[in-house]
């Protein structure tokens, strides 16, 4: 707990150098655990990925002849377990653009209804959301799936995107709601008074002044679409609906596990998100403080 | 909320009287449609979505002969052993070391700035590839943990994940802290940020510095945040599918299974969708209260999480 007030040098006694450099030192040691703690996983998945099938199965920490081929043949669908990848690359994409659309459209009219045009009973929604928002999503698994095929949607990327925009929403409720009270009232009133219908608003004024949170809802739900796992497992089990996730973990349960191009696999879906991520970092942090994120 | 209920207090009737209001509360005719219509697709969702698979779960899972059925299980017995450890162990080692973590994160300095940047990556990469790579690292015999181990100590290290269920349990509760340890530790540095300056510079003028510093400014300060952090985690903790399933898949021998993994397995596997609703309803007693609590706490906003 060494932490350096953010601003005014604290008062300097005698033996603070000598405590100082001390202080720095212990950082640096523990900046070294945490690179290895944190990369660790990481390197495994890129230096498999490099790897040649013997080398995979060897006892080297590094790979001994590097090679991008692995890269190659997931890319061209060279091998049998991947010979719809781009299609699952593409559904997966899908997916991740339609939770996208519609978590922030259904998640800002409801906003904009409750906290804007103030609807009676609108705290009832807000506690439904919030509630939605606290029950972990793999526990409606079970009775989703059955619904699912009476809704007659099974195996349909649909069903997907009903799911994550089902468990999206209530976060960005949340932070809309908290986010719009930043937003003065005098704004929606001056613009009725105009003229305006509330739809008119709704364009004109509250979207454009939400923006910023429409951003970070809008990375949460993708990167929640990219990451889901269990329900896209459950309820596409065609080779030309399915996911990459669910492609990559049905390699891992076959016999014959070439983890390279596995983990090549691996890395091509891991790339997207984390660009997003450091894309719009700044944005989802301010979310953040705005209101907490499924982790 | 209670601006919401002082106007609904003073318009008991929707009707003319309400075109009198303010435009800031009242809502016309037409105005009022707008407002219903724009509620419309989220409650079609909640009814659609939430509601109705609910209270199908709650109907599959009603019979009390499958809650006995549960009891006498053994697997069921240790996974809620495990459950409970994953949840204890995974969740507080977590959350403190995340609280640590964000003290030494508000350091100075531009390579801490970029350490950060590296150190959130578990939470940004996607939880599918990185749980396999991990499934991988741990393998006995070509794994990158034993590989390094006996590079380095030359000693043999064990089977992680397929020898004892307490060593496949830990290295599940490792992954699921390496997975999910740089997210909450953003959050308490929000929280941390969120803190004047001038109370750190009033107390280093009292002479608190150091570990005292920490006990009488940041702890108060930030002991409801880290509640609430905790008891979400817990929630979404309890409902984590990935890690377990991806790291031990709930071997060896089906000794290291957690409720939501052990519901699916119910469900799918041996194909008894009302077991594994009701291994899954089994944690009602935890979630309720859970709910309860975070519902009050968010909803006051006593916390801006």
């Amino acid at each position: 707990m060494t932490a350096v007030t953010a601003q005014g040098a604290p008062a300097r006694r005698p033996n603070y150098k000598r405590r100082r450099v001390w202080g720095e030192m212990a950082a640096l040691a523990l900046a070294v655990v945490l690179i290895i703690w944190t990369l660790a996983p990481l390197y495994n998945m890129v230096m498999v990925s490099l790897s040649s099938h013997a080398d995979v199965f060897s006892s080297n920490i590094w790979p001994s002849d590097a090679s991008a081929v692995s890269y190659w043949i997931v890319l061209s669908e060279g091998y049998w377990y991947l010979e719809y990848f781009w299609h699952q690359y593409a559904n997966s994409i899908y997916i991740g653009f339609w939770t996208v659309f519609l978590t922030l459209g259904i998640g800002s009219m409801v906003s904009y209804s409750i906290g804007r045009m103030r609807i009676r009973h609108g705290w009832l929604l807000t506690n439904a959301a919030l509630m939605t928002y606290l029950v972990p999503a793999s526990f409606l698994a079970i009775p989703f799936y059955r619904i699912m095929q009476s809704y007659g949607l099974g195996n349909n990327v649909w069903s997907i995107i009903a799911v994550e925009v089902t468990f999206a929403t209530p976060y960005a409720i949340f932070i809309f709601q908290q986010y719009g009270r930043s937003i003065p009232f005098e704004l929606d009133e001056a613009a009725r008074i105009d003229g305006a219908s509330p739809i008119q608003v709704y364009f004109r004024i509250y979207l454009p002044l939400m923006a910023p949170a429409l951003v970070a809802v809008g990375t949460y739900a993708l990167l929640l679409a990219w990451n889901e796992y269990l329900y896209q497992f459950l309820l596409l089990s065609n080779k030309r609906s399915m996911t990459v996730p669910v492609a990559l973990a049905q390699f891992l349960n076959s016999d014959e596990s070439p983890w390279n191009y596995m983990m090549a696999t691996a890395v091509v879906y891991a790339i997207p998100p984390v660009i997003i991520y450091y894309l719009f970092r700044g944005k989802m942090t301010a979310g953040l403080t705005m209101g907490g994120v499924k982790g | 909320m209670a601006s919401v209920s002082v106007i609904e207090a003073g318009r008991p009737v929707l009707g003319r009287r309400s075109r009198l209001r303010s435009l800031r509360g009242g809502l016309q005719g037409s105005e009022y449609a707008w407002a219903i219509a724009f509620c419309i697709p989220y409650i079609a969702v909640f009814l659609a979505f939430v509601v109705y698979p609910v209270l199908y779960g709650l109907w599959l899972g009603h019979k009390p002969a499958l809650y006995l059925e549960l009891v006498h299980d053994p697997i069921y017995q240790e996974t809620v052993v495990n459950t409970i450890l994953y949840l204890v162990i995974g969740v507080n080692v977590k959350m403190f070391f995340a609280l640590l973590l964000s003290g030494f994160f508000m350091r100075k300095g531009w390579w801490v700035k970029g350490l950060l940047m590296i150190y959130v990556l578990p939470w940004a990469v996607p939880a599918l590839p990185t749980f396999i790579s991990i499934h991988w690292m741990l393998n006995t015999q070509w794994g990158l943990v034993n590989n390094a181990l006996w590079d380095v100590f030359h000693v043999d290290g064990p089977g992680w994940l397929d020898t004892t269920r307490w060593l496949a349990l830990g290295s599940v509760i490792v992954s699921y802290i390496w997975k999910n340890m740089p997210f909450w530790t953003v959050i308490l540095l929000a929280g941390r940020m969120a803190i004047p300056t001038e109370l750190y510079e009033a107390a280093e003028v009292d002479g608190a510095t150091g570990i005292r510093r920490f006990v009488h400014v940041s702890m108060p300060l930030l002991a409801n945040l880290y509640l609430v952090c905790t008891l979400l985690s817990t929630i979404f903790t309890l409902g984590d599918f990935n890690t377990a399933y991806f790291i031990s898949g709930g071997g060896p021998a089906l000794s290291t299974h957690v409720l939501a993994t052990l519901g699916i397995r119910d469900a799918f596997e041996i194909a008894r969708p009302e077991l594994g609703v009701a291994a899954v309803l089994s944690a009602l007693p935890l979630m309720i209260p859970l709910v309860i609590t975070l519902m009050h706490k968010l909803r006051t906003s006593e916390v801006q999480l």
